[in-house]
């Protein structure tokens, strides 16, 4: 509580103190896991602010889609300088709120697939993967259609696209192996299907608890427990037909282009000291240039063969239609 | 004699605590209405074939757990009410507090760990049969933990119904020399009865309104509820229309099925006497203790069950390190904080309706209720389905323009999680203010006792007991909450909940285990604590 007073004071002195004090200030509105203590954030606060000497200040909501509700709730009068956690899915309906400006010079982003966009600019990037327990399944899966023509007995837990991120990426990857034949292949699917949950989290912990020996989630996962819990008995299934992929990315918003702040974070943000940080808070790929080389552990990740994504306004114009398809045939 | 003025300060608590109540409601769709005003598009959208669907499952599912629930929790309660003295009653009363404070995915974890594919039976059963066990994921996991959630709940409130019983009845009773049967349908039933359709149409709308157990143990989106499309319709298709469409749909649906549960419900004469006998209990005969020890024991061990696997999960993490760490302490404050207010303001709403609605029906006498006795009544009670997103997102349209969101988050939280939990508040005061009020009015009104003198000489001692089981539940379930803090959470207001699934977002299970159990052992505290606030006096009631 003390904290909270506290933040309601200096609010107020800010308030009170006018423009001169707040200036110097950089409100960053990014998702929970980004500022939480293991995540990049502190460190990210701590670089920067050492290099423009102002004030970092974030404020993090549960997930990306969170965070681009919060910006739409918040309208034109958003505190937020910066936003920055939203993925390729988003970016259509972010840029249609007409709350974000261009972004400014920035160095080349380092994506699959490179980069062109002049609002938002990626942090950092990560492909959807099957996670399955070595213990408990002995031939993973070797393509997305083995998981979909194999047996019904090894289940997987999925996430809903209608409520999650990765539930939303398993969509699109499906259709975009399938195309119009998605339908029938999530018929095939679902028999695998042990259940359908709310959130990553949910189906994460139904599969560390061994409910199921596969789970969507990330090719990165993997990494997080062999270089913090030091076992490698969770592993990512490599598929043929390539791996979705997921980017993350910041934008700077109407409010933001007011601060001059705002455009020397976006650069900072794809050099070394930001980018250094993510892989190992973040369990994603740094999306620009790092000092340090990556952890070894990243090297032993599935490498895709091939990488799938559709442009971000594919998704804004087709998402409605196919998690409908999806509905249609998951709840018969 | 007219026992209540109309200007009695009663009613004029009621009708601002209803003021209140609907000032947060109305203002929460009014921002959403005017947001969604310039595309209904969405709106009318909602109604597809698919939607049917969903209105039958999320009807289906909520009748059969409110089934579940209700039918075996007025046994148990009849049971304990029966046995005053049986081994660790005040215990599992208590322990019967704790299922609303966890959050739905603990408890989903919790279930699973005994029935699940690679929980508790499915080793015996693969041990005993050979046979790998199915897990209880469709419509029976859904029961399981509706069941799990509601049966204690159901069980206090009933409990709290029967012990406004006046002694005299069993004292008429033994010289009688009533036996189980006679006693249940003479006495304990009609108490019972009174309460059945509050606590019947609670258990309800708890269970039409639940989301992440439904999808989870569900098995998939054929298991979905209503409350699933509002979200959807308010996190990634952000069409504010449709989240009021069908917001209003679920009231509705609701409120046709609580009309329904009324008609099994009567409205008993209270009794006019000041109990003059001892609190006496009835005599139980060896074959009906042994049924009844049978029943608690069931109840005990189907509730304890999963939290016993919570806390074994809790045990293998870190406390020490946990427990340390900042943030957890000052979420832990937070929470704690939250609760406290959140209950306060809870017990404090339903204690002014309860009251209202007492003296308006003593001034009806006879004839129709009037709508605002209705309202005090059963209607407050809505308040239940509407979503805490839906109420969070209209007020942050609403004050967008008007300030700093932001600050205004903390009393938004203590505020939405007040009126969420006053209706259990509410089932909890009610039967013993009424029997309370039935035995007292007469004698205050020929004394001239009113007022504050009234409440501390009269009303407080016979209501101390239901206002800290009220006080409990009403913590509890603040202490659990995630709807509203999701929205307004930010980093300088975190709660026990919110960090535990931030944990559990970023693979560190191991932590989010370790605070399901700090969390438990903190409502326990808070819990306990109210439970001897309550028992101030040994005066009968």
């Amino acid at each position: 509580m003390r904290t909270f007073l506290y933040s309601l004071v200096s609010a107020a002195v800010v308030a009170l103190s006018g423009p001169a004090l707040a200036k110097d200030k950089l409100t960053v509105y990014t998702y929970e896991s980004f500022t939480a203590d293991w995540g990049p954030g502190p460190v990210v606060k701590k670089e920067f602010e050492a290099e423009c000497g102002c004030d970092v200040e974030f404020v993090s909501v549960a997930d990306g889609v969170a965070l681009l509700n919060r910006v739409r709730l918040e309208g034109a009068s958003t505190k937020a300088d910066i936003v920055l956690g939203l993925d390729t899915n988003l970016t259509a309906d972010a840029k249609a709120t007409g709350l974000f400006a261009p972004h400014g010079p920035v160095s080349d982003a380092a994506v699959p697939g490179g980069w062109t966009d002049d609002t938002f600019v990626p942090f950092d990037y990560g492909y959807f993967a099957v996670v399955y327990d070595t213990e408990k399944l002995k031939s993973p899966p070797k393509s997305l259609k083995d998981l979909v023509e194999g047996s019904a007995d090894d289940k997987i837990v999925i996430q809903d696209p209608r409520t999650s991120t990765p539930g939303l990426g398993l969509l699109l990857w499906v259709k975009s192996v399938y195309g119009d034949k998605a339908p029938e292949a999530w018929a095939k699917l679902k028999t695998k299907v042990l259940t359908v949950t709310p959130g990553w989290s949910e189906a994460y912990g139904l599969f560390t608890k061994g409910e199921a020996p596969m789970v969507l989630s990330y090719t990165t996962s993997p990494a997080y427990h062999m270089v913090a819990e030091n076992t490698e008995r969770y592993q990512a299934a490599s598929f043929e037909e390539g791996e979705y992929l997921q980017i993350e990315v910041a934008g700077i918003t109407t409010t933001g282009a007011k601060n001059p702040l705002a455009a020397k974070f976006m650069a900072f943000m794809t050099g070394p000291k930001f980018q250094d940080a993510i892989p190992e808070t973040n369990w994603m790929f740094p999306a620009g240039k790092t000092d340090k080389p990556l952890n070894p552990a990243f090297d032993r990740l599935v490498k895709p063969t091939k990488t799938l994504l559709f442009s971000p306004e594919e998704v804004a114009a087709n998402r409605k239609a196919w998690v409908d398809e999806w509905l249609a045939v998951m709840s018969k | 004699m007219a026992l209540a003025r109309p200007t009695d300060p009663r009613i004029a608590a009621g009708v601002i605590a209803l003021a209140a109540i609907t000032l947060l409601i109305g203002g929460a769709f009014l921002g959403l209405l005017f947001e969604g005003a310039h595309d209904l598009s969405g709106a009318w959208a909602a109604f597809d074939p698919y939607l049917l669907r969903v209105v039958r499952f999320t009807l289906w599912q909520a009748a059969l757990s409110t089934l579940l629930s209700v039918v075996p929790a007025l046994l148990v309660a009849r049971a304990l009410s029966r046995h005053p003295r049986f081994f660790g009653r005040g215990f599992i009363l208590q322990l019967f507090a704790l299922p609303l404070a966890l959050p739905a995915i603990v408890a989903a974890l919790g279930i699973l760990a005994l029935y699940g594919r690679a929980g508790y039976f499915a080793g015996l059963s693969s041990a005993v049969g050979g046979q790998d066990w199915p897990g209880i994921y469709g419509l029976s996991g859904i029961l399981v933990a509706h069941v799990f959630f509601n049966l204690p709940l159901a069980t206090r409130l009933f409990l709290e119904a029967l012990q406004t019983i006046p002694s005299d009845q069993w004292r008429l009773a033994s010289q009688l020399g009533m036996g189980a049967r006679p006693a249940f349908r003479l006495i304990e039933w009609p108490a019972l009865r009174a309460a059945l359709p509050g606590i019947a149409g609670l258990v309800f709308m708890l269970c039409v309104t639940s989301f992440t157990i439904v999808l989870t143990l569900g098995g998939g989106p054929a298991a979905t509820t209503l409350e699933v499309g509002i979200y959807q319709a308010l996190r990634f298709d952000f069409d504010p229309a449709r989240a009021v469409t069908l917001t209003f749909l679920q009231i509705a649906l609701t409120f046709v099925v609580v009309l329904v549960l009324t008609r099994l419900g009567a409205n008993v004469a209270g009794d006019a006497n000041l109990p003059v006998a001892p609190r006496r209990y009835p005599q139980v005969n060896g074959a009906e203790a042994s049924l009844n020890a049978a029943l608690i024991v069931g109840a005990l061990l189907f509730v304890a069950g999963p939290m016993a696997a919570t806390v074994t999960a809790g045990l293998s993490a870190d406390i020490g390190r946990l427990a340390g760490e900042a943030a957890v302490r000052q979420a832990t404050l937070t929470s704690a904080a939250f609760a406290l207010l959140s209950a306060l303001l809870s017990v404090m709403l339903s204690l002014a309706l309860t009251m209202a609605r007492g003296a308006l029906a003593l001034n009806r006498r006879s004839g129709p209720k009037t709508l605002l006795e209705h309202a005090t009544d059963t209607g407050a009670g809505f308040v239940l389905v509407v979503p805490p997103i839906v109420i969070g997102a209209g007020w942050f349209l609403l004050l967008r323009h008007a300030g700093d969101v932001f600050a205004i988050a903390p009393l938004m939280v203590v505020t939405v999680n007040a009126v969420m939990a006053m209706p259990f508040a509410l089932r909890a005061v009610r039967p013993a203010y009424d029997a309370a009020s039935a035995r007292h009015e007469r004698l205050c009104a020929q004394l001239g006792i009113s007022g504050l003198a009234r409440w501390r000489l009269i009303d407080w001692p016979s209501m101390r007991r239901p206002l800290a089981t009220a006080f409990a539940f009403a913590m509890a379930l603040s202490l659990g909450d995630l709807g509203v803090i999701a929205l307004f959470g930010s980093d300088s207001v975190q709660t026990l909940p919110y960090l535990l699934l931030a944990r559990m977002g970023s693979y560190r299970t191991q932590d989010a285990a370790g605070l399901a159990l700090l969390l438990g052992l903190v409502c326990l505290a808070l819990v306990l604590a109210a439970d001897r606030l309550g028992k101030g006096t040994a005066r009968d009631v």
